[in-house]
Protein backbone atom coordinates (compact mmCIF):
# COMPACT_ATOMS: atom_id res chain seq x y z
CA UNK A 1 0.00 0.00 0.00
CA UNK A 2 2.84 2.45 1.39
CA UNK A 3 4.70 1.41 -2.22
CA UNK A 4 1.92 2.43 -4.32
CA UNK A 5 1.18 6.24 -2.50
CA UNK A 6 5.18 6.15 -3.32
CA UNK A 7 4.43 5.22 -6.96
CA UNK A 8 1.35 8.14 -7.20
CA UNK A 9 3.46 10.94 -5.80
CA UNK A 10 6.78 10.15 -8.87
CA UNK A 11 3.99 10.00 -11.14
CA UNK A 12 3.09 13.40 -9.91
CA UNK A 13 6.36 14.58 -10.66
CA UNK A 14 6.07 15.20 -14.16
CA UNK A 15 6.51 18.24 -15.69
CA UNK A 16 6.80 19.38 -18.83
CA UNK A 17 10.73 19.04 -20.84
CA UNK A 18 10.81 22.74 -21.69
CA UNK A 19 11.06 24.39 -18.50
CA UNK A 20 14.23 22.34 -18.30
CA UNK A 21 15.94 22.44 -21.65
CA UNK A 22 15.37 26.14 -21.47
CA UNK A 23 17.04 26.55 -18.01
CA UNK A 24 20.14 24.00 -19.22
CA UNK A 25 20.25 26.34 -22.17
CA UNK A 26 20.63 29.23 -20.11
CA UNK A 27 23.05 27.53 -18.14
CA UNK A 28 25.69 26.95 -21.22
CA UNK A 29 24.76 30.26 -22.32
CA UNK A 30 25.89 32.23 -19.38
CA UNK A 31 29.27 29.25 -19.14
CA UNK A 32 29.88 30.52 -22.57
CA UNK A 33 29.90 33.79 -21.67
CA UNK A 34 32.03 33.23 -18.14
CA UNK A 35 34.46 31.18 -20.14
CA UNK A 36 36.83 31.98 -22.69
CA UNK A 37 37.34 29.04 -24.07
CA UNK A 38 35.00 25.66 -24.99
CA UNK A 39 37.34 22.79 -22.84
CA UNK A 40 36.24 25.02 -20.05
CA UNK A 41 32.74 24.67 -20.83
CA UNK A 42 32.72 21.23 -21.60
CA UNK A 43 34.93 21.00 -18.23
CA UNK A 44 32.40 23.20 -15.68
CA UNK A 45 29.28 21.51 -17.20
CA UNK A 46 30.76 17.72 -16.55
CA UNK A 47 31.95 19.04 -13.22
CA UNK A 48 27.92 20.02 -12.84
CA UNK A 49 26.90 17.27 -14.16
CA UNK A 50 28.75 15.16 -11.39
CA UNK A 51 27.67 16.93 -8.60
CA UNK A 52 23.82 16.27 -9.97
CA UNK A 53 24.78 12.41 -10.81
CA UNK A 54 25.87 11.80 -6.87
CA UNK A 55 22.22 13.41 -5.87
CA UNK A 56 20.61 11.87 -8.72
CA UNK A 57 21.11 8.57 -7.94
CA UNK A 58 19.80 8.47 -4.22
CA UNK A 59 16.45 9.90 -5.78
CA UNK A 60 16.50 7.15 -8.28
CA UNK A 61 17.35 4.06 -6.37
CA UNK A 62 14.31 5.54 -3.98
CA UNK A 63 11.90 5.73 -6.20
CA UNK A 64 12.54 2.60 -8.91
CA UNK A 65 13.46 -0.22 -6.85
CA UNK A 66 16.44 -1.70 -9.07
CA UNK A 67 18.84 -3.60 -6.37
CA UNK A 68 22.16 -3.92 -7.43
CA UNK A 69 23.34 -4.69 -10.72
CA UNK A 70 25.59 -7.87 -11.58
CA UNK A 71 27.21 -7.38 -14.79
CA UNK A 72 28.01 -4.13 -16.63
CA UNK A 73 25.32 -5.39 -19.19
CA UNK A 74 22.64 -4.97 -16.77
CA UNK A 75 23.75 -1.86 -15.65
CA UNK A 76 23.69 -0.88 -19.11
CA UNK A 77 19.75 -1.65 -19.48
CA UNK A 78 18.65 -0.18 -16.25
CA UNK A 79 20.20 2.98 -17.38
CA UNK A 80 18.70 3.03 -20.96
CA UNK A 81 15.50 1.78 -20.25
CA UNK A 82 14.59 2.76 -16.66
CA UNK A 83 17.17 5.66 -15.75
CA UNK A 84 16.76 7.89 -19.09
CA UNK A 85 12.86 7.05 -18.94
CA UNK A 86 12.39 8.19 -15.70
CA UNK A 87 13.89 11.57 -15.92
CA UNK A 88 14.68 12.50 -19.12
CA UNK A 89 11.45 10.82 -21.05
CA UNK A 90 13.59 8.92 -23.77
CA UNK A 91 14.59 5.68 -24.48
CA UNK A 92 18.07 5.23 -25.70
CA UNK A 93 19.23 1.93 -27.36
CA UNK A 94 22.25 0.05 -26.50
CA UNK A 95 24.75 -1.00 -29.15
CA UNK A 96 28.35 -1.28 -30.15
CA UNK A 97 29.53 -3.89 -27.48
CA UNK A 98 33.30 -4.13 -26.98
CA UNK A 99 33.74 -8.18 -26.92
CA UNK A 100 34.81 -7.78 -23.32
CA UNK A 101 31.52 -6.75 -22.41
CA UNK A 102 33.40 -3.45 -21.06
CA UNK A 103 31.94 -0.64 -23.04
CA UNK A 104 29.04 0.07 -24.81
CA UNK A 105 27.28 2.95 -26.45
CA UNK A 106 23.96 4.48 -25.87
CA UNK A 107 22.23 5.85 -28.97
CA UNK A 108 19.82 8.78 -28.46
CA UNK A 109 17.69 9.32 -31.01
CA UNK A 110 16.41 12.58 -29.58
CA UNK A 111 18.14 14.78 -27.23
CA UNK A 112 15.57 16.38 -25.19
CA UNK A 113 18.20 18.29 -23.56
CA UNK A 114 19.04 20.08 -26.98
CA UNK A 115 15.52 20.68 -28.23
CA UNK A 116 15.51 24.33 -29.53
CA UNK A 117 19.32 24.74 -29.77
CA UNK A 118 21.70 25.90 -32.62
CA UNK A 119 25.85 25.55 -32.05
CA UNK A 120 27.02 28.77 -33.97
CA UNK A 121 30.31 28.08 -35.88
CA UNK A 122 32.51 29.81 -33.34
CA UNK A 123 32.30 26.91 -30.70
CA UNK A 124 32.88 23.87 -32.72
CA UNK A 125 34.66 21.84 -29.69
CA UNK A 126 31.90 22.64 -27.44
CA UNK A 127 29.61 19.61 -26.38
CA UNK A 128 26.69 20.95 -25.59
CA UNK A 129 25.31 17.67 -23.63
CA UNK A 130 28.47 16.99 -21.89
CA UNK A 131 26.14 17.85 -18.57
CA UNK A 132 24.63 14.08 -19.05
CA UNK A 133 28.43 12.99 -19.19
CA UNK A 134 28.90 13.96 -15.85
CA UNK A 135 25.60 12.81 -14.58
CA UNK A 136 26.33 9.48 -15.59
CA UNK A 137 29.71 9.22 -13.66
CA UNK A 138 28.63 10.28 -10.72
CA UNK A 139 25.08 8.32 -10.64
CA UNK A 140 27.64 5.39 -11.25
CA UNK A 141 30.46 6.23 -8.50
CA UNK A 142 28.19 5.67 -6.06
CA UNK A 143 27.09 2.50 -6.98
CA UNK A 144 30.90 1.32 -6.96
CA UNK A 145 31.46 2.15 -10.48
CA UNK A 146 34.33 3.90 -11.96
CA UNK A 147 33.46 4.52 -15.53
CA UNK A 148 34.73 6.74 -18.59
CA UNK A 149 31.67 8.53 -20.18
CA UNK A 150 32.10 10.33 -23.44
CA UNK A 151 30.04 11.71 -26.67
CA UNK A 152 31.59 10.33 -30.16
CA UNK A 153 28.55 11.49 -32.25
CA UNK A 154 26.49 14.43 -31.79
CA UNK A 155 23.49 15.25 -33.78
CA UNK A 156 24.19 19.26 -33.07
CA UNK A 157 27.49 18.59 -34.92
CA UNK A 158 25.71 17.04 -37.85
CA UNK A 159 26.12 13.07 -37.03
CA UNK A 160 22.80 11.23 -37.52
CA UNK A 161 22.23 10.44 -34.30
CA UNK A 162 23.68 10.79 -30.44
CA UNK A 163 26.01 8.14 -29.16
CA UNK A 164 27.47 8.42 -25.57
CA UNK A 165 30.46 5.93 -25.14
CA UNK A 166 30.53 4.15 -21.70
CA UNK A 167 33.36 2.20 -20.64
CA UNK A 168 34.06 0.23 -17.38
CA UNK A 169 37.09 1.10 -15.53
CA UNK A 170 37.20 -0.88 -12.44
CA UNK A 171 34.75 -1.86 -9.44
CA UNK A 172 35.77 0.97 -6.63
CA UNK A 173 36.09 -1.08 -3.56
CA UNK A 174 34.50 -0.61 -0.06
CA UNK A 175 36.96 1.75 2.05
CA UNK A 176 36.50 -0.07 5.13
CA UNK A 177 38.09 2.24 8.05
CA UNK A 178 41.07 -0.49 9.49
CA UNK A 179 39.78 -2.91 12.12
CA UNK A 180 36.04 -2.84 11.59
CA UNK A 181 35.82 -5.41 9.05
CA UNK B 1 3.69 20.09 -29.99
CA UNK B 2 4.84 17.04 -28.41
CA UNK B 3 3.31 17.10 -24.85
CA UNK B 4 4.67 13.60 -24.47
CA UNK B 5 8.02 14.43 -23.96
CA UNK B 6 8.10 14.62 -20.18
CA UNK B 7 11.17 15.58 -18.18
CA UNK B 8 11.09 15.15 -14.29
CA UNK B 9 10.94 17.42 -11.84
CA UNK B 10 13.98 16.46 -9.60
CA UNK B 11 16.13 17.03 -12.63
CA UNK B 12 15.33 20.17 -13.01
CA UNK B 13 15.77 20.86 -8.77
CA UNK B 14 18.88 19.77 -9.08
CA UNK B 15 20.08 21.28 -11.79
CA UNK B 16 19.12 24.55 -10.51
CA UNK B 17 20.64 24.09 -7.28
CA UNK B 18 23.91 22.98 -8.62
CA UNK B 19 23.56 26.58 -10.97
CA UNK B 20 23.09 28.35 -7.86
CA UNK B 21 26.05 26.55 -5.87
CA UNK B 22 28.25 25.98 -9.04
CA UNK B 23 28.02 29.76 -9.73
CA UNK B 24 29.11 30.60 -6.40
CA UNK B 25 31.98 28.28 -6.18
CA UNK B 26 33.16 29.27 -9.00
CA UNK B 27 33.33 32.82 -8.08
CA UNK B 28 34.84 31.84 -4.98
CA UNK B 29 38.15 30.64 -6.52
CA UNK B 30 38.26 33.62 -9.09
CA UNK B 31 36.83 31.65 -11.81
CA UNK B 32 34.94 32.93 -14.28
CA UNK B 33 33.47 36.86 -13.72
CA UNK B 34 33.71 37.49 -10.45
CA UNK B 35 30.70 38.01 -8.13
CA UNK B 36 27.56 39.20 -9.09
CA UNK B 37 26.22 35.52 -8.91
CA UNK B 38 22.28 37.39 -8.41
CA UNK B 39 22.42 39.13 -11.43
CA UNK B 40 23.52 36.37 -13.67
CA UNK B 41 20.94 34.05 -11.93
CA UNK B 42 18.64 36.20 -12.51
CA UNK B 43 19.54 36.78 -16.33
CA UNK B 44 19.64 33.62 -16.85
CA UNK B 45 15.67 33.35 -15.37
CA UNK B 46 14.44 35.94 -17.89
CA UNK B 47 15.75 33.96 -20.73
CA UNK B 48 13.95 30.68 -19.45
CA UNK B 49 10.87 33.23 -18.68
CA UNK B 50 11.15 34.49 -22.29
CA UNK B 51 11.32 31.26 -24.17
CA UNK B 52 8.27 29.93 -21.60
CA UNK B 53 5.92 32.30 -22.31
CA UNK B 54 6.72 32.40 -26.01
CA UNK B 55 5.54 28.37 -25.58
CA UNK B 56 3.12 28.91 -23.70
CA UNK B 57 0.78 31.89 -25.06
CA UNK B 58 0.72 30.43 -28.31
CA UNK B 59 -2.43 29.25 -28.54
CA UNK B 60 -4.59 31.42 -25.65
CA UNK B 61 -6.50 34.71 -26.67
CA UNK B 62 -4.86 38.32 -26.49
CA UNK B 63 -4.76 39.46 -22.85
CA UNK B 64 -7.09 42.70 -22.15
CA UNK B 65 -4.76 44.39 -20.24
CA UNK B 66 -2.53 44.07 -17.14
CA UNK B 67 -4.36 42.87 -14.61
CA UNK B 68 -5.21 39.92 -17.11
CA UNK B 69 -1.54 38.85 -17.63
CA UNK B 70 -0.68 39.24 -14.23
CA UNK B 71 -3.39 36.20 -13.29
CA UNK B 72 -2.08 34.41 -16.44
CA UNK B 73 1.36 34.69 -14.77
CA UNK B 74 -0.20 33.48 -11.08
CA UNK B 75 -2.54 30.76 -12.69
CA UNK B 76 -1.33 28.90 -15.76
CA UNK B 77 2.40 29.94 -15.96
CA UNK B 78 3.16 28.89 -12.24
CA UNK B 79 0.65 26.08 -12.34
CA UNK B 80 3.04 24.94 -15.92
CA UNK B 81 6.68 25.51 -13.84
CA UNK B 82 5.99 24.84 -10.09
CA UNK B 83 3.00 23.12 -10.06
CA UNK B 84 0.79 24.83 -8.24
CA UNK B 85 -0.33 28.25 -8.44
CA UNK B 86 0.10 31.45 -6.44
CA UNK B 87 -1.46 31.61 -3.14
CA UNK B 88 -2.53 35.42 -3.22
CA UNK B 89 -1.80 38.28 -5.68
CA UNK B 90 -2.34 41.66 -4.26
CA UNK B 91 -1.84 45.21 -6.42
CA UNK B 92 -1.98 48.77 -5.17
CA UNK B 93 -3.41 49.38 -8.76
CA UNK B 94 -0.59 51.91 -9.18
CA UNK B 95 1.88 49.35 -11.04
CA UNK B 96 2.83 47.07 -7.54
CA UNK B 97 1.91 43.47 -7.80
CA UNK B 98 3.02 41.01 -4.90
CA UNK B 99 2.30 37.16 -5.68
CA UNK B 100 2.57 35.17 -2.18
CA UNK B 101 3.54 31.60 -2.30
CA UNK B 102 2.94 29.66 0.62
CA UNK B 103 4.64 26.93 -0.26
CA UNK B 104 7.76 28.03 -2.92
CA UNK B 105 8.75 25.05 -4.43
CA UNK B 106 12.37 25.79 -4.56
CA UNK B 107 12.68 26.38 -1.00
CA UNK B 108 10.30 23.03 0.36
CA UNK B 109 13.30 20.89 0.59
CA UNK B 110 15.21 23.72 2.29
CA UNK B 111 13.97 24.27 5.20
CA UNK B 112 10.41 24.74 7.52
CA UNK B 113 10.98 27.91 9.42
CA UNK B 114 14.20 30.32 9.44
CA UNK B 115 17.04 28.33 9.58
CA UNK B 116 19.16 28.89 6.22
CA UNK B 117 17.42 32.29 5.92
CA UNK B 118 20.39 33.88 4.90
CA UNK B 119 20.72 31.11 1.83
CA UNK B 120 17.27 32.14 0.27
CA UNK B 121 17.91 35.06 -2.02
CA UNK B 122 20.39 32.73 -3.82
CA UNK B 123 17.33 30.46 -4.42
CA UNK B 124 15.17 32.63 -5.37
CA UNK B 125 16.46 35.09 -8.38
CA UNK B 126 16.46 32.67 -11.24
CA UNK B 127 12.68 32.94 -10.45
CA UNK B 128 12.76 36.55 -10.45
CA UNK B 129 13.73 36.15 -13.34
CA UNK B 130 11.68 34.32 -14.95
CA UNK B 131 8.93 36.12 -13.86
CA UNK B 132 10.51 39.10 -15.15
CA UNK B 133 11.20 37.72 -19.02
CA UNK B 134 8.03 36.52 -19.02
CA UNK B 135 6.75 39.65 -18.16
CA UNK B 136 8.78 41.13 -20.61
CA UNK B 137 7.62 39.35 -23.68
CA UNK B 138 3.84 40.26 -23.01
CA UNK B 139 4.89 43.59 -23.29
CA UNK B 140 5.46 44.56 -19.38
CA UNK B 141 9.00 45.94 -18.66
CA UNK B 142 9.19 45.63 -14.67
CA UNK B 143 11.49 45.25 -11.23
CA UNK B 144 11.29 42.19 -9.89
CA UNK B 145 12.08 41.34 -6.16
CA UNK B 146 11.39 38.22 -3.85
CA UNK B 147 11.60 38.58 -0.04
CA UNK B 148 11.31 35.07 2.40
CA UNK B 149 10.55 35.58 6.20
CA UNK B 150 9.99 32.26 6.84
CA UNK B 151 10.02 29.72 4.44
CA UNK B 152 9.22 28.19 2.41
CA UNK B 153 6.92 30.76 2.02
CA UNK B 154 7.62 33.47 -0.47
CA UNK B 155 6.67 37.05 -2.04
CA UNK B 156 7.31 38.07 -5.43
CA UNK B 157 7.11 42.01 -5.80
CA UNK B 158 6.81 43.27 -9.30
CA UNK B 159 7.21 46.74 -10.25
CA UNK B 160 5.91 47.64 -13.37
CA UNK B 161 7.91 50.34 -15.70
CA UNK B 162 5.89 52.35 -16.85
CA UNK B 163 7.66 52.62 -20.66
Amino acid sequence: MARQAGRGAAESKKMSSELFTLTYGALVTQLCKDYENDEDVNKQLDKMGYNIGVRLIEDFLARSNVGRCHDFRETADVIAKVAFKMYLGITPSISNWSPAGDEFSLILENNPLVDFVELPDNHSSLIYSNLLCGVLRGALEMVQMAVDVKFVQDTLKGDSVTEIRMKFIKRIEDNLPAGEE
Amino acid sequence: MNKTEMADEALFLLLHNEMVSGLYRAAEHGEGENGRCITKLENMGFRVGQGLIERFTKDTARFKDELDIMKFICKDFWNTVFKKQIDNLRTNHQGIYVLQDNKFRLLTQMSVGKQYLEHAPKYLAFTCGLIRGGLSNLGIKSIVTAEVSVMPACKFQVMIQKM
